[in-house]
């Protein structure tokens, strides 16, 4: 006998906190504990309901852990793993596994991290890409990361698609129109593909626009079975389809660097919803950099293989689209903590319930958010739906 | 000579690359169950498991296979390569490393060939340059 996934579980609460400045500076329990609850509180419940907990941007031993007993919460379920900026999507997935299955209720899963805070008060970095292998074969010929892993995916589509440089800043521009219509959004002046072409180069061919921001900010997800989640304060947005993988840890590993982890979990995810990417309303793609929106569009089959360059150069991904994407503005110019992947669930959710003001996409029943973590080493794709999907 | 370049001292299992850099040789595993070339240095075989790896010394020739030019220098030994090439390069025998062009930048497809920068320590890091 097998349990399905397909509209088992629902995310019932969600939240997110940005700051005009990017800087928000309290300690990171506290934010953790801020998001979480505004999360619980929106869906109707509470702490005392929470029996499963997600999440890994704590840095230390068994960060899910320790932030349960912060919380006062002994969780039957809880998951750490870490694939970067794809972790929240997975969670997503083993969290409705989980619940399907009976091994949890209601589950937390919560990221939060404060790089420019910790820069004012002068920390250095962890270091996260500093891994034995990578110290030995890549660092020494100079290589920046995450940028440089990018631009060389983004150089060899080029070579390889006759991608241009013009069709690439296009994903900027259109996320920016997205960011103009969200208050929160860090960045909100339109820009015009000259502006991004006219940015400089830190890592060509990837110029300053086309990466994402550096900002505080912290997202928390509150799931549970559909059934509960019908009794809920919010309209559910459930989980109909959900997978991740991963292909490699170094860019220089990566078997094609145009092709993703997403040409596998993105088929799977859909499989299991049994919808196609022609059923989609709008999409959530994490976009570090354009190259991995591009990329996603691809490998989620949005487009095929090699003809992402003229998809989005077309500007299918604006307000006006054909396929409305990154509504919040995106790690481009909402908000980008070193890991965005919360943040497209989170935004994800908001669309399903309409609750997103100038930027609600008209009726959007079927939302796809896709993770992408580490140097496109990592994906995770979820495809949530409202009510009249199941 | 390149002062500072941060590679790191070789472990047990890459020892052998390193030594053959200071006769500026290219050298890489080859699996003796599977018959292919494993790279980076490992204990056993990523393709097929096998544990019986030897050592061998390659061409050095390549092609270009994805190429991102850096405006800024991520290592302070490299000040004075700005602006340099990261690139990624498909030996002549089938496998892809990570290194460096200084100069003018290569394009995706360009023939080049192993040359080699001194380190301190007497070793030699393998960059290419274009033929």
């Amino acid at each position: 006998m097998t349990t399905e996934i397909r509209g088992a579980a629902a995310i019932v609460g969600v939240a997110d906190e940005v700051s005009p400045t990017g800087v928000i500076d309290v300690p990171l329990r506290e934010l953790e504990a801020r998001v979480i609850t505004a999360a619980l509180a929106e869906a109707g419940l509470s702490l005392r309901d929470v029996d499963g907990l997600c999440t890994c941007s704590g840095g230390t031993l068994m960060h899910s852990v320790e932030l349960a007993e912060y919380l006062g919460i002994a969780p039957r379920f809880t998951d750490a793993t870490q694939t970067g900026g794809a972790s929240y999507g997975l969670y997503i997935e083993h969290a409705a596994a989980a619940i399907a299955v009976g091994e949890a209720n209601t589950v937390v899963i919560v990221y939060a991290s404060t790089p420019r805070a910790a820069r004012k008060r002068g920390e250095k970095g962890l270091g996260v890409f500093a891994t034995p292998e990578r110290l030995e074969w890549e660092t020494p010929f100079g290589l920046m990361l995450p940028i440089s892993a990018y631009a060389l995916a983004a150089n060899r589509h080029m070579a390889t698609y006759g991608t241009t440089a013009a069709q690439l800043a296009q994903i900027a521009v259109d996320t920016r129109c997205w960011a103009a219509m969200n208050p929160r959004a860090h960045l909100r002046e339109a820009i015009t593909v000259d502006d991004v072409l006219d940015s400089g180069f830190i890592a060509e061919p990837l110029h300053k626009l086309e990466c994402c921001l550096v900002t505080d900010g912290a997202a928390a997800l509150v799931m549970t079975s559909a059934e509960r989640a019908r009794d809920l304060a919010r309209p559910p947005a459930f989980v109909l389809g959900a997978a991740s993988a991963a292909s490699h840890a170094m860019i220089s590993q990566m078997p094609d660097l145009t092709i993703t982890p997403g040409v596998v979990s993105g088929p799977a995810a859909f499989k299991t919803a049994r919808l196609t990417p022609g059923d989609i309303d709008v999409v959530q793609l994490y976009d570090s950099f354009t190259i991995t929106v591009l990329l996603a569009l691809e490998d989620l089959g949005f487009c095929p293989k090699g003809e992402g360059g003229p998809f989005v150069g077309d500007g299918a991904l604006a307000p006006e689209g054909t396929l409305p994407g990154q509504t919040t503005g995106g790690g481009l110019a909402y908000t980008h903590p070193g890991a965005f992947g919360a943040f497209l669930l989170v935004e994800a959710a908001r669309q399903l319930r309409g609750e997103c003001a100038d930027r609600q996409v008209p009726n959007a029943q079927t939302v796809v958010a896709h993770g992408t973590g580490g140097v496109l080493s990592a994906t995770s794709t979820v495809i949530l739906g409202a009510e009249a999907t199941l | 000579m390149t002062d500072g370049l941060p590679v790191p001292a070789p472990s047990a299992v890459s020892a052998p690359f390193w030594d053959a850099t200071r006769r500026r040789e290219l050298t890489m595993q080859r699996c003796q169950s599977c018959s292919r070339l494993v790279w980076y240095p490992r204990f056993v075989c990523p393709h097929c498991g096998g544990s019986s790896l030897r050592w061998e010394t390659l061409s050095g020739n390549g092609v270009v296979y994805a190429v991102s030019v850096h405006h800024r220098a991520a290592l302070p030994a490299l000040a004075d390569k700005v602006p340099y090439s990261v690139v990624l390069v498909d030996l002549n025998e089938g496998t892809r490393l990570m290194s460096n062009v200084f100069g003018p930048p290569p394009a995706v497809g360009d023939h080049v060939a192993v040359a080699w920068l001194p380190l301190d320590d007497g070793r030699n890091l393998p960059i290419f340059e274009t033929t």
